[in-house]
Formats: structure tokens, sequence, C-alpha cells
């Protein structure tokens, strides 16, 4: 039976068992690798997409629960990288083996979209749900609040920038302090 | 330091042994990148691990393997600090697997030990600076002027007199004909423009947008999807199998045994998931069946109060201990750990008569390449890898166990076709870090100063896995490395080390053995410091008096965590200061314990010494992540063995640190001109030592074995 449902924006059906979940139809039948696999049971929030903009578990998601709704995936959420959460999160250089990224981003746009000015608590609450192994923990919540600043329309640049000074005039001065991520 | 001259290594500057024999054009591009590249001029290979297209643009290939740890950046930087490029004009690719990418400590290619930036620190930039000699060179030719009048800029080869200007792009190919020179000059450090700047990583961009192709990630017309069932038990076999229902489903292709199970391969991931609930395996069960954790650590107890193979060996510790004013003795454990990289295993392999390709999220692409041969039964040199991105890697893709498998369907099948693992999968068939056992005393002398340490470890050996027959005097020295060479100043020291052979796969896992050692030689420091009554950073300061590098940490990590001020009320500290892989890190942990015995770790406060800082955001972001690795194995993680099998599955049973529990960080770098060294595990071994020894100070109990369980406080 087709489900039809719309996928970033464009009207999209897919004609599987109505079983198998949203995570597999993107990546294996409509080949859009960018939705990750971690844990297959919702444990981990790599396969976060937004379903009528809800931060949603693809993994879990049965294809047959689609049918009208809105999907965005990470290749849908802006035209060209542009959202203020893929522009802060490249400001901060949060990802380190990236595998986790999509579905942290998509989880902190939903976040942001509901809560444009989140706490550290309300951060804490959205994102708990996402493993990183790789530990950018701190930087996506430094990422979270800049994104809020960017979407609020702030242009202050945050932590490192391209011009920062190089380490060594910085070393004789005794001791480098590169960061200090909260 | 002066300038530095290098000789080249011909056999890495050879065009042939990158292109093949007829030379320019490269062609083994990672697929994801491909379109970067579809619409630009042919590029001109100038060395192994430079080449420069028409259009100006430059290609940095990679001989590693990205995981996170930020190589693709580190390396370009290097090759760019001498080829006097515009940071803008580089683009990189993954490397194939060729001997010219060998890794000079490993002698193969692939990634591993802290070790990519150290092995290519003088090759990246050789092959940078005799690629700018080389398009210097062309350029004189073209206007008739002799080399020496010319120089590089900023992607350009300037006439200096006349400021005439020819882009790098403009002269690549007629310097593809140039012999390479046979001594390039390097730098000088006072004249660095890239190396020691905080750089942007050149993978962020693609990792923004779900851009960047993992091994996950790869698709081939007509390929298929598949899932292996194994044996639960280690060393367990298939005995029988009914794979009729199986087949039965719609999308199912076909069932098939392979070495490592049985695979069922469909038309998508979740069919051939769903296939394989569907399968009904009699396994035969070996001899593995009965192996608990009980067991296993009580052979490592046994075997323990026998000697070792000693791994070192000063002075006389008996009668040093003898003598001695107080003695001091203690066992520590640690547990098994998965790896749990966020992409589960996976490849997909291509297998043909007469070659075969993979898809690789691999980190040693020399074995990797070779067991796609041999299970293809194609010659290694018609055996390519293609490296993706690698969704973490913490030593696990060392191993190409799942290169095998999806070589094995590949064949059976006739098809190109992906297995992907299951989490469970992932978790329950990982190559573990050892579980270990530790018997360590010490003997006081009257002023506290330790007379003599000695130290018993009895685990599996990892060595003894990965290369088998290897291991040929009981040493493994990756056993003991953490414990085997604690810095600190005692005349009198004996470790040994009991290699017990198990049923429990054994790999490298980030930082290796200093990942349990440093957790029992820092907090058995510790314990000396109480026995002694000092304070535990000024017991470790006089201990390391002559160990400048461990010194210049500690004294940094002690100075920025505040150790000489208190703290409020309810917080305690701990401190550990140790050298992995020639990289000296200290760290200062804060934390409070509720009255249920929870430990809340506020603040990690991190110094550390890598030699030379190529980019100090990337060892930001390593110590950061290596911090939380270590937080994940001092609080959290455990992988424990019963009837032969791993109890834990997935994340909910085996839980990595999360948002909420990540504590304040900060990170401070010992300024040093010494060669640089890796930073992606050397912080991990610190973490637990500074958290158990800030337990101790907060509650009085020591902790000695991980993960802390609030009920072992009690």
């Amino acid at each position: 039976m087709a489900i039809h449902f719309t996928l970033n924006g464009k009207p999209t059906t897919l004609d599987v068992n109505p079983n198998m979940p949203l995570l597999w139809a993107l990546r294996d039948n409509l080949n859009m690798t960018g939705t990750k696999f971690g844990c297959g049971m919702a444990l981990c929030g790599a396969c976060t997409v937004h379903v009528n903009g809800e931060a949603t578990r693809s993994c879990q998601t049965p294809v047959s629960s689609l049918a009208g709704k809105k999907v965005t995936t990470i290749e849908g959420l802006s035209p060209s990288c542009s959202h203020p959460v893929q522009k802060a999160w490249v400001e901060i250089d949060v990802p380190q083996c990236g595998y986790c990224q999509s579905g942290q981003i998509m989880a902190a746009a939903a976040l942001l979209a509901k809560t444009p000015q989140p706490t550290d608590a309300q951060i804490e609450d959205a994102m708990s749900g996402n493993i990183c192994r790789c530990g950018t923990y701190n930087q996506i919540r430094k990422a979270i609040h800049r994104a809020a600043q960017l979407q609020a329309g702030g242009n202050k640049s945050a932590h490192w920038g391209e011009n920062a000074a190089p380490v060594e005039s910085a070393a004789r001065s005794g001791d480098v302090l590169v960061g200090g991520a909260e | 330091m002066s300038a530095v001259t290098t000789s080249i290594d011909r056999r890495h500057f050879l065009k042939t042994g990158v292109a093949g024999a007829t030379g320019l054009i490269v062609g083994f591009y990672l697929p994801g990148r491909r379109e970067v590249f579809a619409e630009a001029a042919e590029p001109t290979v100038l060395n192994a691990f430079i080449n420069v297209s028409p259009d100006d643009k430059i290609t940095i290939l990679i001989s590693k393997s990205e995981m996170g740890q930020g190589v693709v950046t580190s390396l370009s930087m290097l090759a760019a600090e001498e080829l006097e490029c515009d940071w803008k004009q580089i683009r990189t690719e993954f490397a194939p697997a060729a001997k010219v990418y060998f890794d000079p400590v490993f002698g193969m290619q692939g990634t591993g030990g802290s070790q990519s930036v150290h092995s290519g620190w003088v090759p990246m930039r050789t092959a940078g600076a005799t690629a700018r000699e080389m398009l210097i060179a062309a350029a004189a030719q073209k206007w008739g002027v002799d080399a020496s009048e010319c120089h590089a800029e900023n992607g350009a080869v300037i006439h200096t007199a006349t400021k005439r200007r020819l882009s790098y792009g403009s002269v690549a190919e007629a310097a593809g004909k140039l012999t390479p020179p046979a001594n390039v000059k390097l730098k000088d450090p006072s004249e660095f423009k890239v190396i020691g700047k905080p750089t942007k990583r050149l993978d962020t961009p693609d990792k923004v947008c779900g851009k960047a192709m993992f091994g996950i990630d790869a698709r081939r017309p007509g390929m298929l999807h598949a899932s292996v069932l194994r044996c639960p038990i280690f060393g367990g076999k298939v005995a029988s199998f009914d794979a009729a229902k199986a087949k039965a489903m719609p999308g199912v292709k076909d069932v098939i045994q392979i070495s490592s199970g049985i695979a069922v391969v469909a038309d998508n991931t979740w069919t051939a998931f769903q296939g394989r609930k569907a399968l009904q395996v009699t396994w035969d069960e070996g001899p593995n069946a009965g192996a608990s954790n009980e067991s296993i650590f009580k052979t490592f107890e046994e075997r323990a109060q026998k000697p070792g193979v000693a791994s070192r060996k000063e002075g006389d510790a008996a009668s040093a201990m003898a003598g001695a004013t107080q003695r001091i003795e203690a066992v520590y454990r640690a547990p098994y750990q998965a790896h749990a990289t966020m992409e589960p295993m996976n490849c997909l392999a291509d297998v043909q008569p007469d070659r075969v390709d993979i898809w690789a999220p691999t980190q040693f692409q020399t074995p990797s390449q070779g067991i796609a041969a041999s299970t293809a039964r194609v010659k290694p040199e018609q055996s390519f890898v293609h490296t993706t991105y690698l969704g973490g890697g913490f030593g696990r893709r060392g191993w190409s166990d799942f290169v095998t498998d999806a070589c094995e369907v590949s064949k059976a099948m006739k098809a190109p076709v992906q297995v992907t693992w299951t989490r469970e999968d992932d978790m329950q068939h990982d190559y573990y870090r050892p579980a270990s056992y530790i018997k360590m005393a010490a003997g006081l002398d009257a002023n506290g100063n330790p007379s003599a340490f000695t130290a018993r470890v009895a685990c599996d050996s990892i060595m003894s896995w990965f290369f088998p027959g290897s291991v040929k005097n009981g040493m493994d020295s990756s056993s003991v490395e953490g414990v085997s060479d604690i810095a600190y100043d005692i005349p009198n020291i004996l470790v040994d080390y009991q290699l017990v052979a198990g049923p429990v796969p054994m790999g490298f896992w980030r930082s290796v053995g200093a990942s349990q050692n440093g957790f029992f030689s820092e907090c058995f420091v510790d314990e000396l410091a109480a026995a002694a009554k000092r304070d535990p950073y000024e017991y470790r300061k006089a201990l390391l008096s002559k160990k400048p590098r461990h010194l210049g940490v500690l004294n940094l990590a002690a100075e920025k965590a505040g150790w000489s001020k208190p703290l409020p009320k309810g917080m305690y500290r701990g401190i550990a200061v140790l050298e992995a892989f020639a990289t000296y890190v200290a760290e200062v942990a804060e934390i409070s314990v509720d009255k249920d015995n929870n430990i809340k770790v506020h603040r990690m406060v991190c110094a550390l010494d890598c030699g030379r800082v190529i980019n100090p955001s990337i060892i930001e972001q390593q110590a950061m992540g290596a911090m939380v690795y270590g937080l994940t194995q001092t609080l959290k993680g455990e992988i424990t063995i019963d009837k032969g099998r791993v109890v834990q599955a997935n994340f909910d049973t085996y839980e990595p640190l999360r948002l909420n529990e990540c504590p304040k960080m900060e990170v401070y770098i010992v300024p040093s001109t010494e060669t640089p060294t890796g930073m992606g595990e050397p912080a991990v071994p610190p973490v637990a030592p500074a958290i158990c020894n800030a337990i101790f100070a907060a509650t009085g109990k020591r902790v000695r074995k991980l993960p802390v369980r609030p009920e072992d406080l009690t």
C-alpha cells in the first residue's frame, strides 16, 4: 500500500512494507543517507528527523504512520546549510566524527523552533536523548546558544574566529588557554 | 630550533606509486566527494600526497582514517604550511591502500596509537615543500629565469624582481613532468604561518548537512543489503539452521552461511534484519558456554598469585619492601569495555572475478585490502579499498571482520553487498578493552617516600588476538603500559605480567593499556600520598622532580584548577598525571557526592603537553572528547560476560555519558618545541583516577573497581 506524505517540501510516495521504519525507507529506498542508524531502539537519537515539526526518532516511526504528514530530514532542513543551527555548528566547529550530528542538529533545530532562547536546563531536556561518543556535548551546548543568537538576528562572532591569534604569540606570555567550553 | 633539511625517500614520490604506470591522473576518488571534481579539469599528481588541478584546486591525499580526531585538517595544515597556498584552495581525499602510504611505525597503512600527526610531521611538510619547489621550477622555466629568482606565495609563483605571477594551476602540468627535488629545506618554526594557528576543520561543512559519506552511506548500483546472525557465545558455531521462513519473506533474496554466521540478504537493510529474526538456528556452543565474569576474574586472581614475566625491574624491590617503614597493598580491577562507535560496523563489497572493491570505515587499510583480496580470491593489487569517513573508531576499526563479512556475501551473491551490523551485533561482537586485575604493593620510607613498588597485572593480551603467534615470551607491553612506565622517582620497581588467555576477543580501545593501568597506578599513588599524610599534588610533584614534562602538566593543571584554594562546601578534588603515546596529561576533577552516593562531576581541568602544537582547536576538541570517553568508563561503562556471551546489548545497558551529565571542561596547553605527538587518546587515562581520587577526598573510600557504583561506596 502506497503512503503519501511530504518529504522536505516535496510530495513523496513510498510503496514499501508499511511497518518499515522511516529511517530505512529514507536510507535504502530514497537514497537519503544523511539520517543515521545508531541503535534501532530510539536510545541514541542519531536518526532524528522532524515529523510535523516534532523531533522524531525515525528508527521507531513506521512508514504507515506518515500518511499526510510533513517530514523534514537533515537534507531538507535549509537551503545550502543555512539554518542558524547549522551556521552555529560550523562557527563552533562542533562535529568530530560527525556521525551523530545530523540527529543532534535536527533535535536542536526542533528545540529552537519552540524555545527560541533555551536555558541550559531546556537544552539538557531536549538534547540528552542524543548520544555523542566523541563527546562534543559542551560544544553542542555552546552552539545551541549561538544558534539562538543567530536566529534572533545576532551577529556577534563567538569563540575562535579565523583571525584568532597564532598560538605561538599567546605562548610567549605563558601557558596557552585554549578553551573552557561550558 | 634550526631549519630542518630532509632527504626525501624517493619511493614516497614516485608518481606511478599512486596513479598507475601512465602517470598523471589519479583514479581513486571517494564517491561521496566525487562531484567536487566532476567538472574540474584533470589534476596533476605532484607527489603521493598532493595534486594540483588547472583550476587551482589543490587536493591533499589523506593516508589516515578520519574518525573524528581531525586528521584530515591536521595533515592538510602540515602540507599547506610548506606549499604556500591559500587554505581555501584545499580539498582532501582519502588515499587508496598503497605501500606509499604505510605508516613508518606500523609498517602498514593504518590509523592508531595517536600516531598520525607524529608520523606525518616530516612527510607531509616535505610533500608540500617538494610540490612547491616543482611548481616554482616550472614557472621559472616558463619565464626563462632561474628558480632562485622566484618564490611561492598564496597559491602562486612570483618572479620576485618583476612581480610576474603564475598560479599553481597554470604551471601544475609542467611541474608534474619535472623530477622531484631530492632535498628540500623545511621552514624554521619561526616562519610558520599555518602550524600552530586555531584552524577550522575541513570536514565540518559536510558533516552539518548530512553530506559526509560514512561507510554505512556507501551506495552502488544494484547493491543488496545483508545482516549476519552470529553465535552469541564466543567461539560458538552454527550447528544447523532453517531458513525457510526467512526466505519466504518478501524482499529476502537469499540466506547463506558465511564464516561468521548466517547472512540474510535482502533488497534493503530493514528486511535483512527482519529476515534474520525469522531464522531458526541451532548453535554448537563450543567450549566457552560456561564462561562468566566471575570465572574470568577468579582465573585472573589465581594467576596473579604466581610471578609473571617482568616488564620492568629496577633495583631490588623485595629487599626494599622488607626494609620499608610502611607497606601499602591493594588490588584493583577494571571491566571489559566496548568501543560503541556511533556508526555500527559495516562494509560494502563488490567482488568480481578479477577485482574486489570495498567501501569501508576501516582504520587499517592494509589488512582490509589483504582480507578483501584473500576472501575474493584475487591478487592484492586487484583489491581496492575506498576509505570512507568513520563514524567513530576508538580502535575498533583496526579490525577488518566487517570486511570479511561483506566480501564473503558479495562473492556468494555475485553482486555488491553492504553488510550492516545491528547495535546489538556491534556491542556483543566487539574486540573489547581487556578486563584486568592488578596486585600492587609499595614500601614507604620514614619520610613517606616510596622505596619500592611492585605490580602484577593479570589480563588477556591484545597483541595475541591481533597478531596470533606474535606474543612469544608471554609479554605484551600493551597489557602493562600505564603502570610499568610509572614515572615517579622510586628506586626499586618490579612490574610483571601474567598473560591470561581467555574467550573474550581483545582489541585496542582508546588509550589502550593506559585506560585501565592509568586508573590503577594513579589511584595507588594517591593511596601512598594519603599513607604518607601528604597532599596528593605535592606528593606527586616531589616524586616527579626529574620528569619536567610530567611536572609541567601537573603544575599547570593544579594552578588552573586552583588546587591551593579552598572549594565550596560539598565539593572535592582529585588529581592524576600520566604520559601516554608520548603526550603528557594531567587532570583535576571536581566532584560532589549526594546522600545516596551518586557522583556528580562538576568540572574537569586538563593540562597537556603534546609537543609543538599544530591546531589548538583540534587539541581542545580531542582532550574534551577523550575526557567524555573517560567519564563513561569511570561512571557508567561495563561489559560483563555470562554463559559465554556479552550481557549488554544496546545503549540502555551500556550507557555512554549524555549531555546532561557532561561537566564543565577546560583545556590548557603547555607550550613546547618538541616534535608533535598525538591527542586522540592521551586525555582518557587520567579521568578515572582523578575522579576516584576526588571520591576518596569526599568520602574516605577508595574506589578500586570500575565503574564507580554508588553501592560500592557504602
